[in-house]
């Protein structure tokens, strides 16, 4: 049991450190969809399969193709999708931040005492979930599809933008 | 160190490499993953806590994370829209060059 979740742990922390430590965007984003396909694994690992089927479909199907347009759409040239890499200062400085909160994290983590965990793995039909989503959770349900779509249509409104805006303005 | 701590650590770990690609890149488009990477990390750790807690058939955790991922794909869709935005006026997605409210 613990070894395939060390195992996944390894496979997702190595895709999502290589992946944003590249120079080529479209390499970054092609090997996080593959730490989104490992998060998901972890998902199946813990009993949670509607939410690792909905991570895979959203994260490595529709964000990643909304993310791989964006690059497409904002490069500078045909071959060029590199970014330049960040100054020694900065780098610097963001690797001990992730480092600092990476590392109080798994102190504090280690140090608290947990009561002991059951290795049953925990079954959630379908079926209940779906009861839970329109029974006590259709609030929740109905606030979130409005925000979806609300989301979607700004995010066309901000793409498509005003075409004469540039010529507008002085 | 039970094997509900080894998923909290896993989760600090992918947070910590959000935070730090989030920090240290200036492309628009890597910040925005870094952010995305971070709510994968806050979605690990519901799922650890469902699949460990005390009551898994209330399905809280399951629950939750499905809300998030759902916030998650609509702010990573108008994230990009901002990125385009900016990408027609400012010809790079660069951050440091995004200093003006209006282009």
């Amino acid at each position: 049991m613990n070894a395939t979740l060390v195992l996944l742990g390894v496979f997702i922390v190595a895709t999502a450190g290589t992946a944003l430590s590249l120079q080529n965007i479209v390499r970054s984003v092609l090997l996080l969809v593959l730490s989104w396909f490992g998060i998901a694994a972890f998902y199946l690992w813990a009993g949670a399969e509607f939410a690792a089927f909905a991570q895979a479909l959203v994260y490595g199907g529709a964000v990643s193709m909304v993310v791989l347009f964006a690059v497409l759409l904002t490069r500078r040239g045909h071959q060029d999708a590199t970014v330049a890499p960040p100054p020694p200062g900065r780098l610097l400085a963001a690797l001990l931040a992730g480092g600092a909160v990476a590392g109080i994290i798994a102190a504090t983590v280690i140090r608290t005492p947990f009561a002991s965990v059951s290795d049953e793995v925990p079954v959630l039909p379908v079926r209940r979930l779906g009861a839970l989503l329109m029974g006590p959770h259709a609030a929740a349900l109905l606030v979130t599809g409005a925000l979806l779509t609300a989301a979607l249509l700004g995010a066309v409104v901000i793409a498509a933008g005003a075409k004469d805006d540039k010529e507008g303005s002085p | 160190m039970n094997t509900l701590q080894l998923c909290l650590i896993l989760s600090g770990l992918v947070f910590g490499i959000g935070l730090a690609a989030a920090l240290a890149r200036s492309s628009a488009i890597l910040v925005l993953l870094g952010v995305e990477l971070m709510l994968n990390a806050a979605n690990l750790n519901f799922i650890a806590f469902w699949r460990f807690g005390p009551a898994p058939e209330a399905g809280t955790g399951v629950l939750f994370v499905l809300f998030a991922i759902a916030v998650a794909a609509s702010e990573a869709a108008v994230g990009l829209a901002l990125v385009i935005a900016l990408y027609r006026h400012q010809k790079s997605i660069r951050l440091q060059e995004a200093t003006r409210l209006r282009g």
